[in-house]
């Protein structure tokens, strides 16, 4: 294999691998928007969907599990939301985001206990582990394919429910002034309960596309929440289109110094350019500085 | 009360609380528990200095993990390093002269020339000092998320280089680190007979740290990190010089961990690349939020706490998940950290009984 091919091979996984961080980087702002916590535990929610997956297929087809997976934790993240965020009313931001630090170290050790530390996987969507497609004389597994696609459709499809729907709409207009938003009758506690659910639901499907690729296991969540953070950060807080020009940034990065630097060092690379990135645009590539009010609490 | 007798109230109490643990656990024969003790002290160092960085700076470091991996791996490797081969060399000898080198013999019984503790010790605070600098300068023009990312990676990265490097043992870390003689007869060292005395050692620095801590924060430094803490930009427009005054407390505080480091890392014997890991520099975050954050004796109690129960692995294989629930519990229910609320409620109760509205205080909502 010459060259320009083995770079696309490197740059065709990087892609895969950063469209879920993007997913994940999606998820982090949603969040962030309606509610200014930045949510640990999202990486959490793409271990779940993968996990309650692979649990389901026992009972039920492929597509069944998948969107069961999918709803099971898109439900969980709501009832997050309203059996403890929604009750924290007095607390700052930074103790929210410190619980959901909790909350990811408990929802990983649940996961432990109720499954086990074993590696699972589910089946490939279409063909198996040999089967793979030629592009551009680089070879892909068909999984990936599914993994391209699916991120690229529920990316478009939110990018039009934010834009386009009423409540999207709404849901813009909480996380650009509450107080306002609230004054035009939108209920934002509701807002922010959808927001859990919609980012719980997003990391679901990433964690069920993906794990035929890199299996599902109980302790991938902490490592995905840290790169999607990293994403989120690159394309600047507050913008989910943003997050997937970081997610997928992070991702070729990272396949570029795994060709490059021995293993031990694979993410040196992608959060030295993080950090450089930071110090040269400290609100992210995207990000526009923001104003400080100071006034009277 | 008078206010000389009322300020070192606390310090007193911090200091019969040590030798009342001490002494209680020698009376149940449990005094295996003070290991666990004395490390879970150390890693209250750590925490204690990020509740001066995020309770009074107002800033999030998730990097004091690799600030304790700095100063531990720095004294680890300079000591167990053999020199030998330099022997013959010039700036050895001179450095030998100066008690910087040091023979000794290894696990194996070979005589080997290596850095001496204390020699080691200044040169890990050294290198932290600087690199805490070449970090913290840049990275504190960042806000709030942005500010915890950077740290994030900059702590990721230390890891991976600490993972990497076969200097620094790779994953197995380095093994054999010697025993540190302190002077005055102190000896950090990990040797069951030395364990009560390794106990005050760990006793005294967090004492030494805590006082240190409680004058800064009532000084006018304290002042002016509290002010950037409440409102940054206001502080500016008041004269106080933020960037410098962030800086500085982000430098004392990653100089606590390292030196908490060096501590933990001759008490142990040795460090591994798990102490460099993302996971404790959030945990010590986690911990120092739990304690409440600008309430210096909280922070202290939480993290002695948690991390004790966590060494000695009371809960087993649900420790992880115990560890979760404490804390979200307690920043759920009482946001400021355990104490206050608790000490309210004494004082109520203590108000009932004696009756004296003189001591009495007017009660704050705080639940």
């Amino acid at each position: 294999m010459d060259t320009g091919n083995l770079a696309l091979q490197y740059l065709l996984s990087g892609i895969t691998k950063g469209s879920i961080y993007a997913v994940v980087a999606i998820g982090f702002n949603l969040i962030y928007s309606a509610t200014g916590i930045l949510n640990f535990a999202q990486g959490e929610f793409v271990m779940l969907g993968g996990m309650v997956a692979v649990t389901l297929l026992h009972f039920a087809p492929l597509s069944v599990a998948v969107t069961g997976a999918v709803v099971i934790v898109a439900l969980g993240g709501c009832l997050l939301e309203i059996l403890l965020f929604r009750r924290l009313r007095n607390h700052s931001v930074l103790h929210l985001i410190i619980i959901t630090i909790g909350l990811s170290i408990v929802i990983q050790e649940t996961a432990l206990h109720v499954w086990d530390e074993k590696v699972r996987s589910l089946p490939y969507f279409t063909g198996n582990e040999v089967s793979s497609l030629q592009i551009f004389g680089a070879a892909i597994s068909p999984q990936v394919v599914w993994v391209l696609g699916t991120v690229a459709v529920a990316v478009v499809l939110l990018h039009v429910f934010l834009q386009y729907t009423l409540q999207g709409r709404a849901m813009r207009a909480c996380s650009s002034n509450p107080e306002a938003a609230m004054l035009a009758g939108i209920n934002i506690r509701n807002m922010r309960t959808l927001s859990f659910g919609l980012s719980a639901a997003l990391g679901a499907l990433a964690g069920c596309v993906i794990s035929p690729i890199t299996m599902t296991h109980y302790e991938m969540g902490a490592p995905l929440a840290i790169k999607g953070f990293a994403a989120a950060i690159l394309g600047g807080l507050g913008n989910p289109m943003a997050a997937v020009v970081g997610g997928l940034l992070v991702g070729v990065i990272e396949a570029v110094s795994v060709s490059q630097l021995p293993a031990a060092y694979n993410d040196v690379a992608a959060f030295a350019v993080l950090l450089l990135m930071l110090f040269v645009r400290p609100n992210g590539l995207f990000g526009r500085p923001g104003g400080e009010m100071v006034r009277e609490l | 009360m008078k206010p000389a007798l009322k300020q070192f109230l606390p310090f007193v109490l911090v200091a019969a609380v040590a030798v009342g643990a001490q002494v209680a656990l020698r009376l149940l024969e449990m005094e295996y528990c003070l290991t666990q003790l004395t490390m879970a002290l150390y890693y209250a160092i750590v925490v204690l200095g990020l509740s001066l960085v995020m309770g009074y700076a107002g800033q999030v470091s998730l990097g004091h993990g690799a600030f304790f991996a700095i100063g531990g791996y720095t004294s680890a490797v300079l000591t167990t390093h053999d020199f030998s081969p330099f022997n013959a060399t010039a700036w050895a000898q001179g450095l030998k002269q100066a008690h910087v080198f040091v023979s000794r013999e290894d696990l194996y019984g070979h005589a080997v020339v290596s850095v001496s503790p204390w020699a080691a010790f200044v040169l890990a605070m050294l290198l932290t000092f600087l690199i805490a600098h070449l970090i913290g300068y840049p990275a504190l023009r960042l806000k709030g998320q942005y500010l915890a990312m950077a740290t994030l990676g900059f702590g990721l990265i230390v890891y991976r280089m600490v993972l990497g490097s076969t200097v620094t043992g790779a994953a197995d870390g380095i093994n054999g680190v010697p025993e540190w003689r302190l002077g005055f007869g102190l000896t950090v060292s990990g040797k069951s007979a030395l364990r009560v005395e390794n106990y005050y050692v760990a006793c005294g620095l967090v004492l030494f740290w805590l006082v240190l801590l409680g004058n800064l924060v009532h000084s006018r430094v304290g002042r002016a990190l509290q002010a950037i803490h409440d409102r940054e930009t206001a502080a500016n427009a008041m004269g106080i010089n933020t960037a410098s005054y962030k800086l500085k407390a982000f430098v004392l505080s990653a100089l606590m961990a390292a030196m908490a480091g060096v501590f933990f890392t001759h008490y142990t014997a040795g460090i591994g690349p798990s102490e460099a890991g993302a996971l404790k520099s959030i945990r010590y975050v986690a911990l120092a939020a739990a304690g409440g954050m600008a309430n210096l004796w909280g922070v202290l109690v939480v993290s002695t706490g948690l991390n004790y129960l966590s060494l000695r692995g009371l809960f087993g294989s649900y420790d992880h998940a115990v560890f979760g629930v404490i804390l979200i519990a307690i920043i759920s229910l009482a946001p400021e950290g355990p104490l206050k609320p608790l000490g309210l409620w004494i004082r109520k109760l203590a108000g009932r009984a004696f009756k004296s509205p003189a001591e009495r205080r007017p009660e704050h909502g705080t639940a």
